[in-house]
């Protein structure tokens, strides 16, 4: 069972996984907010690749890039009219807020173009396949990791040698004594937002082209693995996000194999009760990055 | 105590539940009378959505947390109390893979729905010890994960639930009184946890965590009992709203029915009765037009599109800009009480403390 296919298929998904969990995450560790808009991102890049790739001529690359700025560009827009105003009001009123976000999204598209799935067109190497040895893998499973090693290159480098990177790191561990160093708040939460929809966009390439169609619900699942991925890596620190969404991908792909099918389609509540008791038993997560304050008792 | 009228002690003491409780059922009176049936309807629907509002603030308001899973005891609710007060017939007709001991069970439906309310506290008193460890960010994910697992369950548990299916045949039980006389009750029950000893030190513990601890307040245990408490009271609502649809399926307790009734509470403003009174008579009032209007565009054909999904958007950007304009919602955290308007010396600063950011 552990074979060379397997694993290739674990590590490409658990890329994916990290890559989604490390953008829900760079807003989580500044703003101590749980986007719930999180997932609207992601589809509204996959509407960006269905528009563009079907009613205009521009090039499957360009196509590809325009539809990752969208996704930065609602991030960010999102940050500037909503959680800006609300962010020093209470916890509670920014995630009914990222929530009403992301219900207005859905909305928007619903009645801007369809409640059905839309076809998007990709390249036609994305869905071909690749022998290896004894395996046979997608071309897309191997995309995905090259990009999750460029991707996570470029911002530990960021994060480690820029000095935005490291006004964010730092607001991430104190936010009020960065301010006093003369961070400009909105700057780094817009830094945060930009990057945070950047990945979902990113995701929403792989993730989208896995079925070549989206729909206003798309960004459900996504938003519930980053969810689970996040809380098992551990909540505080980015790193503990990576390992959150490797552990994720290979977790779900031991399920898929080992779980006995007449109990296949409660698959889902067993993540969540692997979330849930993670949480009882270690809350900071497999990573613990710096103090947790979030339990009593 | 110059101007207004002298209360007794005992209505002093209560006032702000007749001050909802009086305009609520003269309301009711004057629609009986004078309204259509439509009208009727929705105001009974408003009186069941307000019994689940004002369960949900029970907990969510006193202590802080963003509580997801609310419409899902709503659903056990629903379920159980269907179960049990449906005819064996009906039940093996609707759901023909029932477990046989259910299928024989049937109660006269007012206890039924009690018994309902009953068994949605046992669950959240089976699980609700470990979940009421941790607040914030947390918190919410953890309770947002229990309502996906409910749901989960309540598609896939076909022996019960007939799975993803519609669940049918249920008696028509709650009409336009019954609905009043429950949310009447709730309303008092509501607010009668919220002066008291355990609301008290709820509360406390939401204003701050800490202190509260540091002054002998186990904080685990009072989010517990109020937990508990607030499912007990939105599984009996949901047993009333199962009684007055009378046929649902799992997606009328999920995460968007859950997000409308997070609405009325938060524009309202979660920290009071009255809020939730409020905000529930508010969000009704202008969904009811805003779907009206939705459908008047529709049918008069005006544009060459359907605009489904409009209410939604309106509401979305409504809900958004109160708290922009006021993060406590509408009342604020405070509660109506006689004499009307007095100001009182304490602001509440409901929600906005503890568990600030930035």
């Amino acid at each position: 069972m552990i074979d060379l296919e397997f694993m290739i298929n674990t590590v490409s998904l658990g890329s994916l996984y990290a890559l989604l969990s490390l953008g829900l995450v760079f807003v989580y560790g500044i703003l101590k907010l749980v986007n719930f808009a999180y997932g609207e991102y992601l589809m509204v890049a996959g509407y960006a690749m269905y528009v563009l790739g079907t009613f205009t001529g521009v090039p499957w690359y360009a196509t590809l890039v325009l539809a990752v700025l969208t996704a930065a560009l609602v991030s960010y827009l999102t940050e500037l009219v909503a959680f800006r105003p609300v962010r020093t009001k209470s916890l509670t009123a920014m995630l009914v807020t990222s929530f009403a976000i992301s219900v207005f999204l859905q909305n928007v598209v619903l009645i801007t173009i369809s409640s059905r799935a839309r076809a998007v067109r990709f390249p036609s190497f994305f869905s071909q396949t690749i022998t290896l040895g004894d395996a046979t893998v997608p071309v897309r499973n191997l995309m995905i990791i090259a990009i999750t090693i460029l991707l996570l290159t470029v911002l530990t480098l960021v994060m480690k040698k820029t000095v935005l990177g490291m006004a964010m790191r730092a607001a991430a561990d104190r936010f009020s004594t960065t301010r006093l160093m003369g961070v400009p708040a909105n700057l780094v939460i817009s830094a945060a937002f930009l990057i945070s929809g950047t990945l979902a966009g990113v995701v929403s390439i792989f993730w989208v082209s896995r079925s070549a169609s989206v729909d206003p619900l798309i960004g459900m699942a996504p938003l519930l693995i980053a969810f689970i991925a996040t809380v098992m890596g551990g909540m505080h620190s980015l790193v503990g996000a990576v390992i959150g969404g490797f552990v994720y991908g290979l977790l779900f792909n031991v399920l898929s194999i080992t779980l006995p099918a007449s109990l296949i389609s409660y698959r889902d509540a067993f993540m969540f009760v692997i979330v849930i008791l993670f949480l009882l038993f270690r809350p900071e997560g497999i990573w613990k990055g710096g103090y947790t304050e979030e339990r009593v008792g | 105590m110059t101007r207004g009228i002298q209360a007794p002690g005992w209505l002093a003491k209560r006032s702000t539940v007749w001050i909802l409780l009086v305009p609520m059922v003269a309301v009711a009176g004057l629609l009986q009378l004078f309204a259509s049936s439509l009208v009727v309807d929705i105001y009974t629907q408003f009186c069941v959505n307000l019994m689940i509002v004002l369960a949900l603030q029970a907990f969510m308001g006193n202590s802080g947390i963003l509580a997801w899973t609310h419409v899902g005891w709503m659903g056990i609710g629903a379920y159980a109390s269907g179960i049990l007060s449906m005819a064996p017939m009906v039940k093996s007709l609707g759901v023909p893979n029932m477990y046989p001991a259910l299928v024989e069970i049937q109660v006269p439906i007012l206890l039924a729905i009690v018994l309902g309310g009953v068994v949605a506290a046992l669950v959240a008193a089976l699980i609700g010890w470990p979940l009421m460890r941790l607040s914030d960010a947390v918190g919410v994910i953890t309770l947002f994960a229990t309502l996906i697992v409910m749901h989960v369950v309540m598609t896939q548990w076909d022996n019960v639930t007939n799975g993803p299916r519609t669940f049918f045949g249920l008696q028509k039980f709650t009409t336009l009184w019954i609905a009043v006389i429950g949310a009447a009750i709730v309303l008092y029950v509501v607010h009668w946890y919220r002066e008291s000893s355990p609301g008290l030190r709820l509360r406390a513990s939401r204003d701050d965590r800490y202190a509260a601890m540091a002054v002998g307040i186990n904080v685990v245990q009072v989010r517990y009992i109020g937990f508990v408490f607030s499912a007990l009271l939105a599984g009996m609502a949901g047993g009333l709203w199962a009684h007055l649809i009378t046929s649902f399926s799992p997606k009328a307790f999920y995460i968007l029915e859950m997000f409308v009734l997070l609405a009325m509470l938060v524009i309202g403003g979660q920290g009071s009765v009255s809020g939730a009174f409020l905000g529930t008579a508010i969000v009704t009032a202008a969904r009811q037009f805003l779907l009206q209007v939705e459908a008047g565009i529709n049918n008069s054909g005006a544009l060459t599109l359907e605009v489904f999904g409009l209410t939604d958007i309106v509401m979305a950007i409504f809900m958004v800009v109160v708290l922009i304009w006021r993060p406590n919602g509408i009342v604020g955290g405070r509660e109506f009480t006689w004499p009307l308007f007095r100001r009182r010396m304490k602001p509440a600063a409901d929600g906005a403390t503890g568990s600030q950011q930035t």
